[in-house]
């Protein structure tokens, strides 16, 4: 045992900031109630932006604090700022929502401030009870936010759901971290990479594998990839907009960010072996989203499955195991996040007189009723199937180069033609929008937050090609962290 | 012309005349006259540029001209790199002057959206003339594959009946061939080490390789160009599209494909062209026998111009794949001729759409009676499509069949055969909506070509008749060009395994004499 040695507590800087703020909203919100709402929801935006600069303002040094669980480099810079910036861009777009639609109780934003910063220190784990701590308290602040709409019976239901899965895949996690620890004796990443290495190529005991198998499956119901998906549709449809919105951009984010963290340090040594599961799931989340997504009806349940097939997407990068399809990942996840929270204040503006509506069929004539808005989901659709010259098409473009250099060409060519199938539901929506006559106008205004997020998502989306430094040497930086 | 970047300048003007497009206010009637206005002369300007841009060409030169590079991505060795030689020079053109027809052709037949509708052209023109510039493959590629978008929404939105149908078949099935096209790419950068199309063309692949980078690059030319059997979005997507839309998609995306196998194929896989030459003989011939025939029973007009545009094209890709300087030069020559005449034709078939709105060509009969001037026109096109002399697609046909006589004389007799039956269905077309007796009613009041179609018409038969007169001037600048992509493919030739033992022998046989 060693004499106690105070952390360095700069290194959570950001973390610190905002679990204290959190704290201080509660008490405020417990002492004005719920008028307050709408001004803590400001107040947490400029937390979160004030986190993000926090982070952004690193050096971007290797330093790790809290006796090893905690870590900071380019990588968790990276995905922090994607979390903060996606989280924030969602908060906006629910302002509008949060206030019309009985949801306007103060613990909300408090909420997301909490699952902001679970997804922060699971970012930032550096051993598996880090990695724990994290993800539950995400998790459980994302269950009480799905289920946040008491009177609806679907919003109940989708956080009910949410909960028995999300336990079930908690379970899952922490049995397989309990195998790793039983047979390398010790939670700590570095310290499990060593005990790895020391068994020796041969002679590496069945044990480390199931425990990583578990370990894979718990993540990958976290990104939900196919075929840990099952949940997704269901509680993104029930689970109030503004949340469903949430839980596509940030969290996602998180959990392929402690995939990457988890699968490139730990076990870094058995690629070998898990870059087949990464395969195999990459391959069946891309096929399954794209057919599965056709006969939707519910523009939310779509984009749940659409969301499913770009974490497929991603893990074609992760599969290759090299620098290269890391920083493919990231870039994949930053253009995703930014289309993922332009898409859905699209659909946070989807109203008729006064009622959210929901159904991909009311966005029937959009393109008369409303050009701009169609224009701009247009351009997400386009930027999601993958069409030139849209962010979209980037993404994929830095996730199939390493596939294809590492000899992925299977992988590869299935994920192309995927998204050809894909493209399908995406330009469906054009359609719908662009064909078809039109049904009952969307209300207008759509809103000033909304309007914002939109145009500022809408330029980037159309322009990443225009400049796409700071996103691609970003990504680069923090993919060589993960590859010392 | 250092200094002064014309080929951006032609490529990205259309953008400028988006945003002012974008800008106009009023009333509906308002917007849409000023769109009409500035849609039309922003495309004026720019075949003005184009005009200038032949003008300063130099036809001695077979290289890249008027060459823009600036660093885009330089991590991966991607730039902004435009340039064009005497293959891509023309398709500038005729890109150029194709636009400012449509939008004239569309002055009247086109009443809701006009403004969406001149931003999609306006937007399509910048991405097919970026296609014929780029000397990048990645700006190739965004280039390429972004003009779904705009001929997606011109289909789906202006177009007839089934243009939904007709607007997913044409979407997706390009997209199909794009995206193993895609594959390629990464696949030669990674070879390569950079993107940038003349660094990619002067290295070597193995042959292995080459064969299957052939069969990505061929899975999307194919589809764009459509050669026999990729070609069934084709009718659909004519059929379905607007006049002006069918005149670009004639005009101009289908010789896409067939630059793509000038530009990549042949250059950059001598090897694997040459090992799958018999097979592109194959199906060049099957596509310009059978999708005559098929040609030959339809009852659409443009359905039927649409499969003789398959069959046109059969002649490109045998001429192109002779490795000949004549039917190479023929094949591109034949793919100007047919993006004017092939757009000419469409434009006819909108004549009598917009009076009587039907194609079912039993729907008419006898429209000389009524419309002189209209079977002139008419009369003009039909001789050019089937090829007469002094027609600019007589000079096409007859470069590309004499490149296939002597590469391979069967070949060219079958493909001879399927030119008859392209006269055959061709004039039948032609009696039977023109000639005869005029019986049907509402016949008995068309009316002829006002002076908007004369001009519209005007430029396209003096271009048809000067290039078949006199085709000396494009010919002149094809000739460098496709000299120099002759020793591209036949220096490749060269060192292939067997010409080197060839080679080897040489020495050989010199020293026992």
């Amino acid at each position: 045992m060693t004499a106690f040695v105070a952390p360095n507590y700069l290194v959570a800087l950001p973390e610190i900031l905002l679990a204290g703020v959190a704290c201080v909203f509660l008490l405020i919100g417990v002492f004005t109630g719920n008028r307050s709402t709408t001004p803590l929801t400001y107040a947490a935006i400029g937390a979160m932006l004030i986190a993000f600069a926090l982070v952004l303002g690193f050096n971007g040094t290797r330093e790790t604090s809290f006796g090893g669980m905690f870590i900071t480099d380019h990588f968790t810079t990276f995905m922090k700022s994607v979390v903060l910036i996606g989280a924030a861009g969602t908060l906006v777009l629910g302002i509008g929502y949060v206030q019309r639609e009985q949801m306007n109780r103060f613990e909300f934003p408090i909420l997301i401030l909490f699952a902001t910063l679970g997804m922060m220190l699971m970012i930032s784990a550096n051993d598996l009870m880090a990695l724990y701590v994290g993800i539950e308290l995400q998790s459980l602040s994302l269950y009480i936010v799905a289920a946040f709409r008491r009177d609806s019976v679907r919003s109940t239901e989708a956080g009910l759901k949410y909960f028995v899965l999300g336990a079930l895949s908690s379970g899952l996690l922490l049995y397989g971290a309990s195998m790793v620890y039983g047979f390398t004796g010790a939670t700590g990443f570095d310290a499990i990479a060593g005990g790895i290495k020391a068994y020796g190529a041969g002679d590496l005991p069945i044990g480390v594998l199931i425990g990583l198998v578990f370990i894979a499956a718990a993540l990958a119901f976290k990104v939900s990839a196919v075929p840990f998906h099952m949940w997704t549709p269901d509680v993104y449809e029930g689970a109030p907009t503004p949340v469903t919105a949430f839980f596509s951009a940030a969290p996602k984010i998180a959990a392929i960010a402690l995939l990457l963290r988890v699968f490139l340090g730990p076990f870094a040594e058995l690629a070998s072996s898990w870059n087949q599961i990464i395969l195999l799931i990459s391959i069946a989340s891309m096929a399954f989203a794209a057919f599965a997504a056709i006969g939707q009806r519910n523009i939310k349940r779509l984009l749940a499955y659409s969301s499913i097939g770009h974490v497929g997407y991603a893990l074609v990068g992760l599969a290759t195991a090299t620098e290269e399809g890391v920083r493919g990942v990231l870039i994949y996840m930053a253009i995703y996040m930014v289309m993922t929270v332009g898409t859905f204040g699209a659909v946070l503006a989807m109203r008729q007189k006064g009622q959210m509506v929901e159904e991909i069929a009311d966005l029937a004539g959009l393109s008369k009723t409303n050009p701009a808005l169609a224009a701009v989901l247009g351009i997400f659709m386009f930027s999601m199937a993958g069409i030139p010259p849209f962010a979209g098409f980037f993404g994929k473009l830095y996730v199939f180069m390493p596939a294809v250099e590492a000899g992925l060409y299977g992988l590869a060519i299935a994920g192309v033609l995927a998204s050809v199938v894909g493209a399908y539901y995406y330009i469906r929506i054009v359609k719908i929008m662009y064909f078809d006559e039109p049904a009952e106008a969307l209300d207008r205004p759509i809103g000033r937050e909304i309007l914002g997020v939109l145009v500022v998502t809408g330029i980037i989306t159309t322009l990443f090609f225009a400049y796409p430094q700071p996103i691609l040497s970003g990504a680069k930086a923090a993919a060589a962290a993960l590859f010392p | 012309m250092s200094g002064w970047p014309i080929l951006s300048t032609i490529t990205f003007l259309p953008l400028l005349g988006v945003a002012f497009l974008l800008l106009v206010r009023g009333d509906a009637a308002t917007v849409a006259r000023n769109s009409r206005l500035v849609a039309l002369w922003t495309s004026i300007v720019t075949f003005a540029l184009a005009l200038v841009l032949i003008g300063s060409f130099d036809i001695s030169n077979p290289g890249y001209q008027f060459v823009e590079n600036v660093p885009w991505l330089p991590e991966f060795g991607i730039s902004y790199h435009l340039g064009v030689d005497g293959i891509s020079l023309f398709f500038v053109a005729l890109t150029t002057f194709l636009t400012p027809i449509c939008i004239i052709a569309s002055w009247e037949s086109i009443q809701n959206r006009v403004r969406e509708y001149m931003v999609a052209f306006l937007v399509m023109q910048v991405l097919v003339v970026g296609v014929f510039c780029a000397l990048d493959f990645v700006m190739f590629y965004i280039f390429f594959e972004g003009q779904l978008i705009p001929m997606f929404l011109i289909i789906g939105v202006w177009g007839g009946e089934r243009r939904v149908y007709s607007a997913f078949k044409f979407f997706l099935y390009t997209l199909v061939g794009s995206v193993l096209f895609l594959i390629a790419i990464l696949y030669m950068y990674l070879q390569v080490g950079t993107t940038d199309i003349p660094t990619i063309t002067a290295h070597e692949f193995t042959r292995e390789t080459q064969i299957w980078l052939w069969l990505a690059l061929f899975a999307s030319f194919a589809v764009k160009m459509p050669m026999w059997p990729f070609h069934t979005w084709l009718p659909d997507a004519h059929v379905e599209a607007p006049t002006a839309g069918s005149v670009i998609l004639a005009g101009i995306l289908l010789k896409m494909g067939g630059y793509g196998f000038i530009r990549f194929s042949l250059p950059m896989l001598p090897e694997a062209s040459d090992f799958f030459t018999p097979f592109m003989f194959t199906l060049s011939v099957v596509a310009i026998i059978y999708t005559s025939l098929v040609a030959l029973m339809q009852e659409d007009m443009k359905k039927l111009i649409a499969y003789s545009s398959v069959a046109h094209m059969g002649i490109v890709t045998l001429g192109i794949f002779t490795f000949t300087q004549q039917g190479i030069e023929g094949g591109i020559f034949q793919m100007l001729s047919h993006g004017i005449i092939s757009a000419a034709l469409f434009l006819c078939v909108g004549v009598v759409y917009d009076r009587v709105h039907t194609r079912q060509i039993a729907a008419y009969g006898g429209l000389v009676h009524r419309m002189p001037i209209y079977a002139v026109v008419f009369l003009v096109f039909t001789l050019a499509s089937v090829g007469l002399p002094s027609t600019s697609g007589f000079v096409g046909e007859f470069l590309a069949m004499v490149g296939a006589f002597t590469a391979n004389t069967w070949v060219a007799t079958t493909a001879m055969i399927g030119i008859i039956l392209g006269a055959a269905y061709m004039l039948w077309l032609y009696r039977r909506v023109i000639f005869g007796e005029l019986t049907k009613e509402n016949l008995k009041s068309i009316t002829d070509l006002n002076w908007r179609e004369i001009g519209v018409f005007a430029p396209l038969i003096a271009l048809a008749l000067f290039l078949g007169i006199y085709p000396k001037p494009v010919l002149d600048v094809l000739h460098a060009s496709a000299a120099h992509l002759m020793t591209q493919t036949q220096l490749a030739r060269v060192v292939s395994p067997e010409a080197l033992e060839l080679a080897g022998q040489v020495p050989k046989i010199a020293a026992t004499r």
